[in-house]
């Protein structure tokens, strides 16, 4: 007998119009890149050759460095015979990784771990859901201090401070992901939830083969907030505890010498802005590798 | 033993809520093996209520329900029944393969023998060379030849069938028809049918169950002596038309009862869908 043609939901894509289509992406990548250029560099023109200020704000090489400039001190000495700016920058950079890397992933762990906990249970959710907002409503500065004081003497030597910091970025992870987890579970169908109940199916084998894969969407669009938001959490977290060789002390660093080298500071907030996007770019990634859905199911 | 009824229901009732909406009243229904017995009757009559309670997804409220020689609880729990909803429900993170083998892995076949069982099953409902698609690339009418894969791939004695084809064209829901009672014959399983069509219910059934709405009771059985097997010229034969007549004689007689009762009882309606 003859078939039903599939209904053309996700074509597949000839090479050459793959190629066509990441070409496209690039080159709107630049076109954007190019027009944010054109709009800083071309407001400080404007406002530097007609004298324009706007309250306190006036556009010079201290306030709006040139682009340029920013990127070139990259490859300028960090000080006087030192390694270059990018090198130093590129350790920082590392240091802040492991630590918001760690802390991602235990954040990640513990919100899906409440979320699945608090969907089974909506004596729990009721119980618990109000002060697990009421956590995120504190100030990351305030938090960041007490979980160094209380979590830096029981780390092994090996964990020591940076393991706190690890905590702080996790503490911003946690939350999206517990609350999506917890939505993404009660988003099944109670068809197919009826469907594993004729085949008598136990609790375990639904979370785990029906209400988690149907939740995966949801999680990784929490994972796509969390991620960077680990990198800020990591940023954080260095200051209370001292720490010199992240990008958090980097900033601190630099910022005292804001008068003299305002590029070194942009130059830093330049780095920690790439390592908080190619966190969100490895979670892309790891979604388009997992999530096996509908195409009206993936964000 | 052979001849014992597979589906037996006795004196069964359903009410929903402290309200009291009675679903379903005082049904006795008897299922023999190898019968394919249909439901039918206007929205809200419980048709999807009473297979339900039979797969045990739903409790009576009061009665019984033996399914293939035990409580209806039971025969769920040794996977006694498949079962088909009007949509596919298939799981699409799953291939088509993968979505078959779903009840073959949660009853601990291992990998060869759910291979090779999923291999007949894409056979018997003409899926080959689509087993690696994902349930969002098929047209409806082939999302719903696997979710039948699915129900019938471990042989389960009974099939019940919700609306299966109520949300397809006429041309495929024929079609499908067709090759639903092929695969029957194939499979030599019992099933129970929900629909509200007429036409559909004729031509498929051994039995057709005419049920009145609110509450749901049995207004009339319709015994289907066409002869097998049936295919598209039985739809021209007099008897056909003759049968089909007799059930919408039925279904208006039943009907009637329905207007005493007026309209505004939208409640048992919306039950009934939502299940």
């Amino acid at each position: 007998m003859a078939y039903a043609a599939p209904a053309p939901a996700r074509p597949r894509l000839l090479r050459s119009e793959r190629v066509r289509e990441g070409a496209l992406r690039v080159s709107l990548f630049l076109v954007v890149l190019a027009v944010l250029w054109v709009l800083w560099e071309g407001f400080r023109f404007v406002a530097e050759s007609t004298g324009l200020r706007i309250g306190q704000f006036e556009a010079n090489d201290r306030t709006m460095p040139h682009l340029h400039d920013i990127v070139g001190q990259l490859f300028e000495p960090s000080r006087r015979n030192g390694p270059l700016l990018i090198d130093v920058l590129w350790d920082a950079a590392l240091f802040t990784a492991k630590e918001a890397a760690v802390g991602f992933l235990l954040g990640a762990l513990v919100g899906f771990g409440l979320g699945v906990l608090l969907a089974h249970s909506g004596l729990l959710q009721r119980g618990f859901l109000p002060y697990i907002v009421a956590s995120q409503t504190i100030p990351i500065l305030a938090v960041a201090p007490m979980v160094v004081v209380w979590v830096n003497p029981r780390l092994p030597d090996g964990l020591k401070d940076w393991g706190a910091v690890a905590v702080i970025a996790a503490y911003l992870t946690f939350f999206p992901v517990t609350i999506n987890t917890m939505r993404g579970l009660q988003s099944v169908d109670p068809r197919a939830l009826d469907l594993m109940r004729s085949y008598a199916s136990s609790r375990w084998s639904v979370l785990w083969k029906v209400r988690v894969p149907a939740a995966l969407p949801f999680i990784f669009a929490a994972l796509k907030i969390a991620a960077p938001a680990s990198v800020v959490g990591a940023i954080i977290g260095e200051l209370p505890a001292s720490i010199q060789d992240g990008l958090g002390g980097a900033i601190l660093n630099f910022n005292q010498y804001y008068i003299t080298s305002p590029t070194s500071l942009w130059a830093t907030n330049l780095v920690a802005a790439l390592l908080g996007i190619s966190f969100f770019l490895v979670v892309l990634l790891a979604e388009k590798l997992v999530v096996r859905r509908a195409p009206e199911h993936v964000a | 033993m052979s001849n014992q009824a597979v589906v037996s229901l006795r004196n069964v009732t359903k009410s929903f809520g402290s309200g009291g909406v009675t679903a379903v009243q005082s049904i006795d229904l008897d299922v023999r093996p190898g019968k394919f017995v249909s439901l039918i009757g206007p929205s809200g009559c419980g048709k999807s209520t009473l297979l339900r309670i039979v797969g045990d997804l739903v409790e009576p409220t009061s009665g019984e329900v033996v399914v293939n020689g035990k409580s209806a609880r039971q025969a769920r729990l040794d996977r006694d029944y498949g079962i088909v909803f009007q949509d596919a429900v298939l799981y699409d993170w799953r291939t088509v393969a993968k979505n078959i083998a779903m009840p073959l892995e949660l009853m601990g076949w291992d990998r060869a023998r759910r291979a090779e069982r999923v291999r007949e099953m894409i056979g018997l409902v003409e899926l080959e060379g689509f087993a690696e698609h994902h349930p969002w690339q098929l047209s409806g009418g082939m999302q719903q030849r696997v979710s039948i894969a699915r129900a019938l791939s471990f042989d389960p004695a009974l099939l019940l069938m919700d609306e299966p084809f109520g949300a397809l064209d006429e041309m495929t829901r024929e079609r499908l028809n067709g090759e639903l009672l092929r695969i029957w014959e194939a499979s030599g399983s019992t099933i129970v049918f929900v629909t509200h069509s007429i036409s559909e219910a004729v031509f498929l059934s051994s039995r057709v169950v005419v049920m009145s709405p609110r509450p749901g009771r049995i207004a009339a059985t319709v015994e289907v002596d066409l002869p097998q097997p049936r295919n598209a010229d039985t739809r021209e034969e007099p008897r056909f038309f003759e049968l089909v007549t007799e059930v919408r004689d039925r279904l208006r007689e039943g009907g009637l009862d329905e207007d005493r009762t007026a309209p505004g009882e939208g409640e048992l309606v919306r039950t009934e869908e939502s299940s």
